[in-house]
């Protein structure tokens, strides 16, 4: 026994395979390629196994990560994987997409002294080998309780309600505004970072276990809450998304090739424009594109554009790198790809041709004062240094903000003053009977895993209030 | 999939009417209000203003022009075929009260979906003059329903082939010197739209259009269908379509309309190619 944790420490965090960079930069295939399984086994084994898992606090879904970690040191990757999804229905996604640095492996006590165990990769790695061998029992359902549950939206929190509801015994289905399912995991994130094959698989996964799913409606308009409860519905999940882009107010913002992150994100993803003229939506192909701000989406947009053909690919963001709200290894790939930085820039005005379309833009110079609201530091102006950037396409990923469509046409549900549905933190519960929201309409645009945490919450308190009463 | 039940060309194979099975749709659906249809997997979002409703049949109308490759795959749908996407009803309804005397312009398939704004405008009570033009005889749509739909009609062509020759603007112009006018409604090609709204501001006469830009989602996600309306951005999908006239600015929703230019050509010609060698 004295030898073993000695052993541990030799063996290294296993490295990702994944695309060489100059190669994936042109095209959207995934860029890792997953681990092989002696490579899981070997990275598993780096687990210590601490009695206080540090790792399962910093997951907001606390999945059960020594244990799944155990199976797969053992080489049983499909008790793995029954391990996780009785937590977890989206474990293909969260392994792909959580910010994992700031979460489980942050606080992973390997890390302490070296590099973190790769909780993501192995998770990863666990769903992929699942969806490749279908091996596992599904989970069991709990007996039929006669209830019907209404889901409005198809994203992560939607389809972890929709995964939670339906084994506990009740009726779920899922309304979905667009033609496909998934939300921001097909809209928004591009298929090199996660194919939509793997989340098209999840959720027939849920329709498998009985979940229905109705796309092309969009509750709001072509049925509201009330119409809904008068069908028969005993509780509703709104997990519809923030779902508003935020644009800027500044001279020359509607040239044509300047567009939000969300309609260059949804051309290029949900409708494959990066297909055309195979698929018949188009998208604007730019030469020199300007992506404005620091997050995922930024990050996406930007590593977008480079697999679209652009010469150029700037992020213009207007703190500096520290302050860089995306995913570490994102701004990484993005860096790898060629993406170009531009830190502490903030853009001034938009110049157009005469057919009013973008050629160029003016950039002011900024620099860091003292902390604001947020804690960060506030960018400020360097007076007189601005600079020209030439660009003809410009996309904006500066934010969202509440999409009103649904919560406008709807009585009774409380909203704060962004436009947001007020929920109670620890149920989801909302100040309208019988309805509950959880996830970036909630928030405000976050992660798919805190999202699929709120749905969790919500789930237990919608179970209650089917089982028990409100 | 959304069946199609019905289905004319008019305007001699250029325009194509569609009734299409959409319970829910039809259900909901109020004059003014716009659907996006999909036609098969590799398609694009197309919104279109309905034309009709038939909440008991469980059907809406649409009635488009064929313009570019998505138009021209829609014109190949057969009856007992379908859309496999049909989303709606999407943006703000009309808003319909008892005004007094009201003008309808429509021009080329703005009259489609002015009809059944004009329609429940002389329902609710208001005395409803229309004028709607084409570029020639052949291309003019509904003039029977809109006859019907109002209680006086004007038909304008370009070419003077039919009715009054020259542009809607010119009969405008003659109504609204008669005066006592409340309201006017234009729908048809942005430089129609703009015209109309040029003048009716010159005689005061609050102006109602609705705008069809290039959108995706059709929920406000996207800010493609963004239109700039007395110096504000709004989202057509959202907050329209229809905007009262005189605020719009149709110079940049005529540049922005053109956005695609290129790429729609190009998909519309290898479209046009393939059907040719099939045949």
């Amino acid at each position: 026994m004295a030898e073993k944790p000695a052993k541990k420490e030799q063996i290294g965090r296993q490295p990702m395979p994944e695309q060489d960079a100059k190669v994936r930069a042109r095209n959207f295939d995934e860029v890792p390629f997953g681990l092989e399984p002696e490579a899981a086994i070997l990275e598993a084994s780096r687990c210590l196994q601490c009695k206080k898992p540090a790792c399962v606090e910093g997951c907001p879904v606390s999945v059960d990560i020594p244990a799944f970690i155990k199976f797969v040191a053992e080489g049983k990757f499909t008790d793995a994987i029954s391990n996780i999804w009785r937590v977890n229905a989206l474990p293909a996604v969260c392994g792909r997409v959580c910010p994992q640095e700031l979460q489980c492996e942050g606080k992973c006590i390997v890390g302490k002294k070296g590099d973190p165990v790769a909780i993501g990769n192995l998770e990863r790695f666990v769903a992929d080998y699942e969806r490749n061998n279908r091996l596992a029992p599904m989970p069991e359902k709990a007996p039929a309780t006669g209830k019907k549950v209404a889901v409005v939206g198809s994203g992560p929190s939607g389809l972890t309600v929709a995964g939670d509801l339906i084994l506990k015994g009740h009726e779920v289905t899922i309304f979905e505004a667009f033609h496909k399912p998934g939300g921001v995991l097909v809209y928004g994130i591009p298929e090199f970072r996660l194919p939509k094959e793997i989340v098209f698989s999840e959720v027939e996964g849920l329709e498998k276990q009985g979940v229905k799913l109705i796309c092309n409606e969009v509750v709001g308009r072509t049925v509201s809450l009330d119409e809904l409860f008068e069908e028969g519905y005993d509780a509703i999940y709104l997990g519809v998304g923030a779902g508003l882009p935020t644009l800027l107010d500044v001279p020359g913002k509607n040239l044509i090739g300047i567009m939000s992150a969300n309609e260059y994100l949804t051309r290029s993803n949900l409708m494959k424009a990066y297909l055309f003229p195979e698929y018949d939506t188009p998208i604007i192909l730019g030469k020199n594109v300007v992506t404005l701000g620091g997050g995922n989406v930024a990050m996406d947009s930007a590593r977008t554009a480079l697999r679209l053909g652009a010469d150029s690919s700037r992020i213009v963001y207007r703190r500096s790198r520290a302050e860089l709200p995306a995913r570490g290894a994102e701004v990484h790939h993005a860096e790898e790809e060629g993406v170009e930085f531009h830190f502490l820039a903030a853009p001034l005005e938009f110049k157009g041709d005469d057919k009013g379309r973008v050629i160029g833009m003016k950039v002011q110079q900024m620099e860091l004062g003292e902390p604001d609201a947020s804690g960060r530091r506030r960018p400020i102006p360097v007076e007189g240094e601005i600079y020209d950037l030439e660009c003809d396409l410009v996309i904006i990923a500066v934010g969202a903000g509440a999409n009103p469509l649904l919560t406008q046409s709807t009585e009774g549900l409380e909203l704060n003053k962004w436009g947001y549905i007020v929920a109670d933190p620890a149920t989801g519960k909302t100040s309208k009977r019988g309805v509950w929201a959880g996830g970036d309409i909630v928030t405000g645009a976050a992660t798919v895993i805190l999202a699929m945490g709120a749905g969790r919450d919500s789930a237990n308190s919608m179970h209650d209030f089917l089982t028990r009463g409100w | 999939m959304f069946k199609i039940v019905e289905r004319e060309e008019m305007a001699q194979g250029t325009v194509i009417r569609n009734v299409i099975d959409a319970p829910k749709i039809a259900k909901k659906a109020k004059p003014g209000q716009f659907v996006i249809l999909k036609a098969d997997e590799k398609g694009e979002r197309i919104p279109l203003t309905m034309a009709d409703t038939d909440p008991e049949k469980g059907t809406i109308t649409i009635i488009y022009m064929v313009v570019g490759k998505s138009t021209a795959r829609f014109k190949d749908l057969k009856v007992g075929e379908g859309y496999m996407d049909v989303i709606g009803p999407l943006g703000k309804a009309t808003h319909i009260e008892k005004v007094g005397k009201v003008i309808c312009v429509g021009g080329g398939t703005g009259v489609a979906v002015l009809h059944p704004i004009t329609r429940a405008l002389k329902q609710a009570g208001n005395d409803v003059t229309c004028i709607i033009g084409a570029k020639t005889k052949d291309l003019l749509i509904l003039e029977d329903k809109m006859k019907a739909a109002s209680n006086t009609l004007y038909v304008c062509t370009d070419d003077g082939s039919y009715g009054r020759p020259g542009f809607v603007t010119e009969q405008l112009k003659d109504c609204l010197n008669e005066g006592g006018i409340k309201l006017c409604v234009g729908i048809g090609p942005v430089p129609m739209m703009k015209f109309v709204c040029k003048m009716t501001k010159e005689y005061d006469v609050p102006t109602l259009v609705s705008l069809n830009p290039i959108m995706v989602d059709g929920t406000g996600m996207c800010g493609g269908c963004r239109v700039t309306v007395g110096g504000e951005t709004k989202f057509a999908c959202v907050d329209g379509p229809e905007f009262d006239g005189h605020q719009v600015d149709f110079d940049e929703l005529f540049q922005r309309l053109a956005s695609y230019f290129e790429e729609e050509k190009r998909c519309y010609n290898e479209y046009c190619k393939l059907s040719e060698s099939k045949l």
